[in-house]
């Protein structure tokens, strides 16, 4: 463990610690930032009003929309001349969202990661190399900057240029692997297409550190069985820091949350009131120490739930289900809500397909209709449009069981499915 | 001796198949007959090539889905009825034509008719003693 004291405190300490540090983050974006300040007053709260953490529930919500309105520098609590780095989001949805880091900033974000790549048993001793996107997004920086304060070898290569990737495994003795999994299931194919020689066992990889995107318990078991690794997922979001605001532990079952600098709460997405510890909903992060950007309240839109169950790795820390899907990206299809996450499930679930797709939502008249489009890759290519035809019916059977929803499968060519940044674009909804 | 015969995956949008045999094109393959298969979605371009394992690779290696198969080059006489009669063959042995296309180019009198059969095998096994003309794949491609 990285840091022992912080992750095994006892449960009542570390509420106290929260409590603490709390009270100056309210405090110091209350103090700094005219925003916070302005709709404080408006919704009649005073940060020494915070005398619990029950009393949290009083504070209003920050939202993406309140950091577009403030772009780009509008909620830092410091002047520039503390700020030492950037980070923005790539902003698939209007204006990017843009967050600050002071010098203090950078070494909490590159902490968090280390205590993440700890916790799947990776060490000083280790060669990891960082295929996340290096840039504005929080993902290969961060990384980058979490294996350096950890001590390990760590390799800059970015994302992208796949046979460069398999040349330094090889070369460099490469022994964690770092990227969006949806990346790691494009190396696998990439081998099986392109380089039946290579052969991943004789690499020294043996850690997938996963990410930024949200992933299934079935794609866990195929990037395992593929790269002969164990895959970890490590949570985490630009607006509260990226990367590392959670990570799996050795259990690989709900990843524990860095409480002593994140503060989480889950909320009724519909209504915003909290809901009591195990319950499902959408997750809230208050940030605890960070200094250029505070966020008070952020509504992730991300759903889960949060427990403690005596975690066999020894963590104290208050554990949070795999993302299963996110308030904003549900959809509701003729009534029926559907996540991303769950057309996800149904493809992998189809012996050959890949979770490589898109769902474009449309309305013909009054009625909405679903299409999902889904790349063809040679295991599940045939010369004949009967066994095509099987395939796509096949698939649609699957959305009508699981989903009870009717969707249109149309089969299309590898690539065509636009992909940002290493992300897949997954939900197209052209209803307005 | 089976044809071999090379596939690939197109989308029904306007360019598509362009870029396929823009593929082939650079890569100097020949392709000696085709036929398309069409959905409203997509279309499976089946193709007999000079060099199967090249437009292969070179498909690959241009991300395009594509596969190889083996596929049953027939001699037929090119007169009424010898289509039909060499058909009866297959639905004596109850051996279902998955699909099929003819050859364009027409040799001294015969025509050949490419078929694609789930078990190739007993396809062949129920033309020999018939006097029929499997036509090899060096026929086709010529001599390399």
């Amino acid at each position: 463990m990285y840091s022992r004291d912080i992750e095994t405190m006892p449960e009542k300490k570390m509420k106290e610690l929260q409590l603490e540090r709390l009270k100056w983050s309210v405090k110091h974006a209350y103090n700094n930032v005219p925003f916070y300040k302005k709709k404080y007053d408006e919704a009649g709260f005073h940060p020494d009003q915070l005398k619990s953490l029950d009393d949290m529930r009083r504070v209003p919500f920050l939202t993406k929309q309140d950091m577009r309105d403030n772009y780009p520098y509008g909620l830092f609590a410091v002047p520039l001349n503390k700020v030492v780095r950037v980070h923005a989001s790539s902003g698939t949805t209007g204006n990017a969202t843009v967050v600050g880091y002071t010098k203090n900033d950078v070494e909490v974000f590159a902490e968090v990661v280390a205590r993440s790549l700890s916790a799947y048993g990776v060490s000083e001793n280790d060669v990891i190399q960082v295929a996340y996107g290096y840039g504005l997004f929080t993902g290969g920086l961060g990384l980058h900057y979490g294996s350096e304060k950890l001590g390990a070898l760590t390799v800059p290569i970015s994302g992208g240029n796949t046979p460069r990737q398999l040349m330094l495994f090889k070369d460099f003795g490469t022994t964690v692997f770092c990227a969006t999994p949806s990346y790691a299931l494009n190396i696998a194919d990439y081998i099986e297409k392109n380089m039946p020689d290579y052969k991943i066992e004789d690499t020294k990889l043996r850690v997938g550190v996963f990410g930024a995107e949200p992933w299934t318990e079935a794609m866990r078991t195929e990037i395992e069985k593929r790269l002969k690794i164990d895959a970890y997922d490590i949570y985490g979001l630009s607006e509260v820091i990226g990367p590392g605001v959670s990570c799996e532990c050795s259990q690989k079952s709900g990843l524990h949350v860095f409480e002593d600098h994140f503060y989480v709460e889950i909320i009724n997405p519909e209504t915003g009131e909290v809901l009591p510890e195990g319950e499902k909903g959408e997750i809230v992060y208050t940030s605890l120490t960070k200094e250029a950007f505070p966020g008070i309240r952020y509504r992730s839109r991300d759903i889960t739930r949060l427990y403690h169950d005596n975690c066999k790795c020894g963590r104290t820390l208050v554990k949070m289900d795999k993302v299963s899907g996110r308030s904003d990206d549900m959809l509701i299809i003729r009534g029926v809500n559907v996540f991303p996450s769950q057309v996800e499930s149904v493809l992998m679930e189809i012996e050959g397909t890949e979770p490589h797709y898109q769902i474009i939502v449309d309305r013909k008249g009054s009625l909405d209709d679903i299409e999902v489009m889904v790349e063809v890759n040679e295991k599940i290519f045939s010369d004949e449009i009967k066994v095509m035809n099987e395939l796509s019916k096949k698939i649609n059977d699957k959305f009508r069981s699981v989903l009870g929803i009717n969707a249109k499968v149309t089969l299309s060519e590898p690539g065509s499915i636009p992909r940002s940044e290493g992300k897949a674009v997954r939900v197209v909804d052209k209803r307005k | 001796m089976n044809v071999t015969q090379l596939s690939a995956f197109v989308a029904n949008k306007p360019g598509h198949l362009q870029r396929v045999l823009k593929v082939l094109a650079d890569e100097n393959i020949n392709i000696i007959t085709l036929t398309i298969a069409e959905t409203s979605d997509f279309g499976i371009l089946r193709m007999i090539v000079n060099d199967p394992d090249k437009g292969h690779k070179v498909l690959r290696e241009n991300n395009i889905t594509c596969s190889i198969t083996d596929v049953l080059a027939l001699e037929i006489d090119d007169t009424p009825g010898s289509l039909y009669n060499a058909l009866d063959v297959f639905a004596q042995m109850n051996l279902n034509i998955e699909y099929m296309y003819a050859f364009t180019e027409k040799r001294e009198g015969k025509a050949v008719m490419i078929f694609r059969f789930e078990d190739i095998e007993a396809a062949k096994n129920a033309l020999v003693g018939k006097g029929y003309n499997i036509v090899r794949k060096i026929d086709i491609i010529g001599e390399k």
